[in-house]
């Protein structure tokens, strides 16, 4: 569903990622794994249209990406940001009916499709009671439930999320993740989320797309495991990760 | 109670603008009765004196007061989304001071260099002035605006620029002869009633445009809510909205600022006083609410400055300064 080949992406002098290729399969949920600073969130914004690369080619359910106009990519891919957004005033079901810009009128008002779009939306995160709700008024964990929501309004086959699972506590954390895995498997979309946290990329995920930079390796999370790439790429002096067990070791 | 809100706000903002203008009319340094205020507009029976000072004084200013109230209130919420700033506006952002810069240019400048001309082309060389003046800072701020969000960043800015237009501003005073700057300092304390009928023939169309064009953006602008980055993954073309958006300002304060001077506080307060009325952020709402919101203070403000002859900007200031105050407050403790 999203396939990148040959990809180089950085900004100025610096190289994050060099000449990797990868295809993200759709009906899956794929964890973006790395350490900080090694181009997850820079790799995301690449594949949502946002930035600029210096190589290679991106195809979004086989379409060149750089061929699409503003309006068919949207219809094609969205992406939730880790930017806060709290506007004042702004309702759930408002910010939620943004997601329905590609298929709105120039007015941009919601026809009977798009209200049920986001009705549904709202529904599919657990927000159908907070339609009416404004985000001012809302926890960190709503607001993000809210944008995916949002996303998912945009009915595109390809999500991408940039570290959601941030502002959530544990539980609320893998919640969302086990939703966004029964949305990728019972909608065949395809979801690709950036994430620090090693054990539900591997406990609740597909795949996991891990950055070793300036390379990239996608791998079924058993065989990812198998690899022992994890435990290389997240170990120091300090802390040993064991990806077959999920657990931190302090050395 | 909910449901009905937004419609019943519209139509009580709407009748007082509609009664706000009636009095508006009745009001001056001549009192006349509302019966004759009719009368002389519908071509009633009224003394000729009565009927020339409704139809071709207080008439045009009260039109004036209108189109100025929605054309800054209009400017300043789409400054306020665009830049995702609740301080921004036209005068806080110094867009007003790049037009002022450009009149200034005009006024004293035009004669300094020998330049005289007919009155029609002054109309249009004052506005044209004031409208390339305010471009300029417009596309200056959003250089500097792109790249750094902090409120008070966008207003340090808009204070400098504000400085540095006054310097500029006190050179040519220094210069100029003494016509030309008694003409500037009467502008500069903005007035809707210096307003020709000539003028009006310009004004009208050019902030009809300016408004046009920022109905043309209310999708635009409900996306750049949620910034410019969810904005372009959810189709819009960002560029092209941002151009259109510059382009209605840059109409809207531009034109006023040209004939009424610098009216400083409207298009910064007012989007927050339609905010609390319609307790809404969706610009199909909140766009014909802050114009007629506006519309509805510079009538008030007009008939205040009338009571207590003073100029019109000096009642926008008192009045505007609280809101921005109770802003700041706000917006502080919320981060």
């Amino acid at each position: 569903m999203i396939r990148f080949e040959h990809l180089t992406l950085g900004y100025g002098r610096r190289t994050l990622l060099d000449d990797v290729s990868a295809s993200i399969p759709a009906g899956a949920l794929t964890a973006l794994v790395g350490r900080n600073g090694t181009g997850k969130s820079t790799l995301l914004r690449a594949l949502a249209g946002l930035g600029e690369r210096q190589r290679g080619r991106i195809l979004l359910a086989g379409k060149e990406i750089d061929g699409l106009t503003p309006r068919r990519r949207a219809e094609c891919v969205a992406l939730v940001t880790t930017e806060r957004v709290r506007i004042p005033d702004l309702r759930c079901r408002d910010v939620v009916g943004l997601g329905r810009a590609p298929y709105t009128d120039w007015t941009g008002r919601l026809r009977g499709e798009d209200a049920a779009a986001v009705a549904r939306s709202l529904a599919q995160v657990g927000m159908a009671d907070y339609a009416d709700r404004t985000m001012d008024s809302m926890s960190d964990g709503e607001c993000q439930r809210v944008m995916i929501a949002r996303a998912l309004a945009q009915q595109t086959p390809i999500i991408l999320l940039d570290e959601p699972t941030s502002f959530l506590d544990l539980p609320n954390r893998y919640e969302l993740c086990t939703l966004l895995a029964r949305l990728a498997r019972d909608e065949g979309k395809c979801i690709l989320f950036s994430t620090h946290e090693l054990d539900i990329a591997l406990t609740l995920c597909d795949s996991v797309a891990l950055i070793d930079p300036p390379q990239l390796h996608h791998l079924p999370v058993a065989e990812m495991i198998r690899s022992g790439r994890i435990e290389r790429l997240f170990s120091n002096d300090a802390v040993r990760f064991d990806a077959a067990t999920g657990r931190v070791e302090i050395r | 109670m909910m449901r009905h809100r937004i419609p019943l706000t519209f139509a009580l903002l709407t009748a007082a603008v509609a009664a706000l203008f009636v009095v508006d009319l009745a009001t001056g340094s001549v009192a006349i009765p509302l019966g004759e205020v009719w009368a002389a507009l519908t071509g009633g029976e009224t003394a000729p004196a009565t009927a020339k000072i409704v139809r071709s004084i207080r008439l045009i200013k009260a039109v004036v007061a209108v189109a100025t109230g929605a054309a800054l209130s209009v400017s300043g919420l789409q400054m306020q989304t665009l830049f995702r700033n609740p301080l921004a506006g036209p005068y806080v952002l110094g867009i007003s001071s790049g037009a002022s810069l450009g009149v200034a240019l005009f006024i004293l400048g035009a004669p300094l260099l020998g330049a005289t001309g007919s009155a029609a082309l002054s109309t249009l060389g004052m506005a044209g002035a004031a409208w390339a003046g305010a471009a300029a800072v417009l596309v200056v701020i959003a250089a500097v605006g792109r790249r750094i969000r902090d409120i008070m960043v966008i207003l340090i800015l808009g204070m400098m620029f504000s400085s540095g237009v006054g310097a500029v501003v006190q050179m040519l005073q220094y210069l100029s002869h003494e016509d030309a700057l008694k003409a500037f300092v009467i502008w500069t304390m903005g007035s809707l009633g210096d307003v020709t009928s000539g003028q009006l023939a310009l004004l009208l169309p050019a902030v009809g445009l300016g408004l046009a064009l920022s109905v043309a953006v209310v999708k635009p602008l409900d996306l750049l809510l949620l910034g410019e980055h969810y904005a372009r993954t959810m189709g819009l073309d960002v560029r092209r909205s941002r151009q259109l958006v510059f382009l209605s300002t840059t109409l809207l304060a531009g034109t006023v600022t040209a004939f009424c001077g610098p009216i400083g506080f409207v298009g910064l307060a007012v989007p927050h006083v339609a905010r609390l009325l319609f307790r809404r952020a969706d610009h199909r709402v909140l766009l014909p609410g802050a114009a007629l919101t506006g519309a509805v203070v510079l009538l008030l403000c007009d008939i205040v400055s009338k009571w207590l002859t003073l100029p019109v900007n000096t009642i926008t200031a008192l009045l505007g300064i609280p809101i921005v105050v109770w802003v700041v407050v706000r917006y502080q403790s919320a981060s």
